[in-house]
């Protein structure tokens, strides 16, 4: 039911949704590249790949409809994903970055 | 009779699905799966470019100062932009506005066109500058970011570039089969075949180009963004 009106709700004005995250995601490119051209040492990367994140999931979140997807399979199926990469890049990762003659 | 009305109402309703709502889930669910598998094949070029950058962080550094990080910010543009035509197409399918649902899915790839535009002419001035890996690859007395006096070691870079062509390549290819998905799309809208009870493929299709767009975000950051700094 919940899941419902939260549907019914954004169906009757997500223009301005729309717009709005498409608003964020060009001002998020405009900072990110903007700050890439800052002297932040390693936070350089840091700053660049949360950026990066963050405009992801609001593709993900509003323009896929993550947010009122009625299937709770997909939300599934998206973190599985993420944890599979996670582990593909966390363990190679690891792996690498501690071997003494790398 | 109820049956037989449900079925003249839903025309598109497959007969294993019980109502509308539950194929069009279905629809979406299977599209999510085959994207969960698309996360894994571009995971595996990314985890390469992570421990490449890793062994080899100022060779990166200098070869990835020498693309054009405003192309690539005009490009992160366009697909953002093209990426609410097909938000606001697929709104347009579920509201029944024939018109702009035509219109949309026009622009939408016309900012796909554009971006692939923008991408060859980055690929020409690699050609140009002989930064495509093999035999006439040059990268000489190029200097590491933040390292006087060092220069970066060519066959380091060239791993870069490798990783460059391979990683912008495979996205492109995705554009050019999300264009072939939106010229279908574009016919079906045109005669007619989208209705708000049924639009599943606009939605599906629109489900993809979001994904190349996301791959494009982690992209842009990862190739051009590296040590702009000076």
């Amino acid at each position: 039911m919940a899941d419902h009106s939260v549907s019914a709700h954004s169906k009757s004005s997500p223009l301005k949704l729309y717009f709005g995250v498409w608003a964020t995601l060009l001002l998020l490119t405009y900072v990110t590249y903007r700050v890439a051209f800052l002297e932040l040492g390693p936070f350089n990367s840091v700053v660049a790949l949360v950026i990066a994140a963050i405009k992801a999931t609001l593709v993900a979140l509003f323009f896929m409809h993550v947010w009122r997807a009625g299937e709770k399979f997909i939300k599934a199926v998206i973190l599985t994903s993420l944890f599979f990469l996670l582990l593909l890049l966390g363990l190679t990762m690891a792996d690498y970055m501690t071997r003494p003659w790398s | 009779m109820g049956l037989h009305h449900e079925e003249e109402q839903h025309p598109e309703l497959l007969h294993h699905f019980a109502e509308p709502e539950q194929q069009r889930n279905a629809a979406s669910l299977g599209m999510w799966v085959f994207l969960g598998t698309e996360i894994m094949f571009f995971g595996g070029m990314f985890c390469a470019y992570l421990l490449y950058r890793h062994w080899y962080f100022g060779d990166f550094g200098a070869a990835s100062k020498s693309i054009d990080a405003t192309l690539g910010a005009a490009n992160t543009a366009v697909l953002i932009c093209s990426s609410l035509t097909v938000v606001l197409a697929v709104w347009a399918a579920q509201t029944a506005r024939r018109a702009l649902l035509l219109a949309m899915l026009c622009v939408t790839m016309l900012f796909g066109l554009a971006f692939l535009g923008i991408k060859g002419y980055e690929y020409y001035q690699k050609f140009e500058e002989h930064h495509v890996p093999g035999p006439s690859f040059s990268f000489e007395n190029v200097p590491v970011p933040g390292h006087p006096g060092e220069y970066a070691n060519p066959r380091h870079a060239q791993i870069y570039f490798s990783l460059y062509f391979l990683m912008t390549g495979i996205h492109a290819l995705h554009m050019i089969v999300g264009l072939g998905i939106f010229s279908w799309l574009l016919l079906m809208a045109w005669g007619g075949r989208f209705t708000p009870a049924y639009h599943t493929p606009v939605e599906i299709g629109g489900l993809y180009w979001h994904f190349v767009d996301i791959i494009w975000i982690f992209l842009f950051p990862l190739l051009y963004l590296i040590d702009r700094h000076p």
